[in-house]
């Protein structure tokens, strides 16, 4: 039972990572835009709710309707004054400005925030679960999960039957042509941002009900994101998903042998599906 | 002879670190279908290219329709109205054949062009709407792209090498359907290999060489001999070599 327990709590913990990822997936897919800033916006997204939970004095997961349309705007702003302006044939501007951009962001949040690990509170929520043939699920991580999956099937719907999710497909495709159609592909890829952005508010208030956070945390959240899209395959948002549930449930049945094992069985698991699957375990049909 | 509709005013252009166009002045009337033919490497797509807008010129050096545009990017240019059918065709791989000419309407333009009178003008494509248009033969791909540059119901609409890489009959079919483009009062511009089917098609010719004019003229009334000379310049034996095209 030990391990059917793990194995259950290693698939609700793949939909927070599945959320980590979202963000990522989508904008390398539409950009080929590398953020090494991820996992720190994340937490950035935490103190945020935060900041919001105190101030307004309302219930942490309250806390979205101010933290997702925030993070929209930092994003498409991010993008157009700065990320815009490292896109090009060269990889590795993007790269080095969002690498800096991760420093900034660790060491604002340092000084604003202190190092002093923070937690949001959600009372009865927190302990609260449900008992599911002798399985005791917490209503929270099932609530991760749920909504990941929404998240993740909202971000497909939108790629594949709107008109935003075209021009997203078009720019992907093809830069140069998708411009031809009347597109300003800096504005596209401002929305990609501000899309990103707003999945990672949602990643980052989950995570920050779920456990304690600080300033510097956000590295290993970016390593989870990435190992995330990966196992699934690049540009396959339900792989996305997949990638996160298989990493969540290596985690945890690697802490149920040992529980140092935890994280070293998730990038083992990662190195093997590599080793295996270089592209990842669905990549995308075309290209 | 009505205002033109287009007119270039020593525009030049570069292809990476080469100069491509050396002061290329050119003028197109409303309604007007001309042609653009040369060798190789002549400038002929980035002329195309650069009046789209995906290689950037300075201002002063294109006018369309009263407007300068030479500064513009080329999603504004779009919006002004011209339309390019690219070389080789360029269609988006993950989407749909009917995804491809209606992102082709993203402009917003208004006018006749929309899905219907594609698929009225290329009746095949209406049969094969919803499969990704990359799986589509390569004269169905061009019918796609022409019809992805309509569908931004353009006043000019530029066509590069429509011909290259398809079947004689298939270029036939497709050459077929242009008068009923450019009957709407659209402008034409048509970069082609084939000399004589651009004449067929064109009123007037431009003939580079080089990134410069070397002939113009009424199509009905070119010289094979003059052209050739333009064509290729003036040493012959270089001809010989470059006839092989």
């Amino acid at each position: 039972m030990n391990w059917i327990n793990a194995l259950v709590q290693g698939v609700l913990l793949g939909g927070l990572y599945a959320l980590f990822a979202a963000g990522l997936s989508l904008i390398f897919g539409v950009m080929r835009l590398v953020n090494i800033a991820h996992g720190d916006l994340i937490v950035l997204a935490a103190y945020m709710g935060l900041s919001t939970t105190i101030m307004l004095g309302i219930h942490p997961l309250l806390a979205c309707v101010v933290v997702i349309p925030l993070m929209a705007l930092f994003g498409y702003v991010l993008q157009r004054g700065i990320l815009n302006q490292t896109l090009g044939d060269d990889i590795l501007p993007p790269l080095l400005v969002t690498f800096g951009l991760s420093v900034i962001i660790q060491n604002a949040l340092l000084e604003a925030y202190s190092a002093d690990p923070q937690k949001m509170n959600v009372g009865i929520l927190e302990t609260a679960s449900l008992s599911v043939g002798g399985l005791s699920i917490g209503v929270l991580p099932l609530l991760t999960f749920i909504v990941a999956v929404f998240v993740i099937g909202g971000l497909h719907w939108m790629f594949y039957h709107t008109g935003l999710g075209r021009a997203f497909r078009a720019v992907s495709d093809n830069q140069e042509i998708a411009q031809l159609m009347g597109l300003n592909k800096r504005h596209v890829f401002g929305l990609a941002m501000a899309l990103s952005l707003a999945v990672t508010a949602i990643a980052g208030l989950l995570l920050g009900v779920r456990t304690n956070f600080d300033p510097s945390i956000g590295g290993a959240r970016l390593i989870f994101g990435f190992e995330a899209v990966i196992i699934g395959g690049l540009g396959n948002l339900w792989g996305t998903l997949v990638g996160g549930i298989v990493l969540g449930v290596a985690q945890t049945i690697g802490a149920q042998i040992n529980p140092g094992w935890q994280l070293l069985a998730g990038h083992l698991t990662f190195l093997l599906v590599l080793a295996v699957r270089p592209r990842g375990l669905f990549p995308r049909m075309t290209g | 002879m009505p205002e033109p509709i287009l007119r270039t005013n020593n525009l030049t252009a570069w292809y990476g670190d080469f100069q491509a166009l050396f002061g290329l002045d050119l003028e197109l009337s409303d309604g007007e279908v001309i042609a653009i033919i040369g060798a190789n490497g002549a400038g002929k797509s980035t002329l195309l290219r650069s009046i789209a807008g995906l290689n950037q010129s300075n201002s002063n050096q294109i006018w369309f329709r009263g407007n300068d545009i030479g500064a513009l990017r080329a999603d504004q240019i779009a919006q002004q109205g011209i339309a390019l059918v690219p070389e080789g065709r360029q269609l988006f791989a993950s989407l749909s054949v009917e995804e491809n000419l209606i992102i082709g309407a993203r402009s917003g333009r208004p006018g006749k062009w929309q899905l219907s009178s594609v698929y009225k003008l290329f009746p095949v494509l209406e049969e094969r709407r919803h499969v990704p248009a990359t799986e589509l033969s390569g004269g169905q791909q061009q019918m796609v792209a022409i019809g992805r540059a309509l569908m931004s119901n353009p006043e000019l609409i530029l066509f590069d090498e429509i011909s290259l890489g398809l079947a004689p009959i298939i270029i036939k079919s497709i050459y077929e359907a242009l008068p009923g483009i450019v009957d709407q009062g659209i402008s034409a511009i048509i970069v082609e290999q084939d000399i004589s089917k651009a004449l067929s098609v064109s009123s007037r010719f431009y003939c580079l060489q080089e990134g410069k004019v070397a002939l113009q003229g009424e199509s009905r009334t070119a010289e094979r001999e003059d052209i050739s000379r333009a064509y290729f310049g003036v040493v012959q034996d270089e001809a010989c070599h470059e006839g092989q095209i």
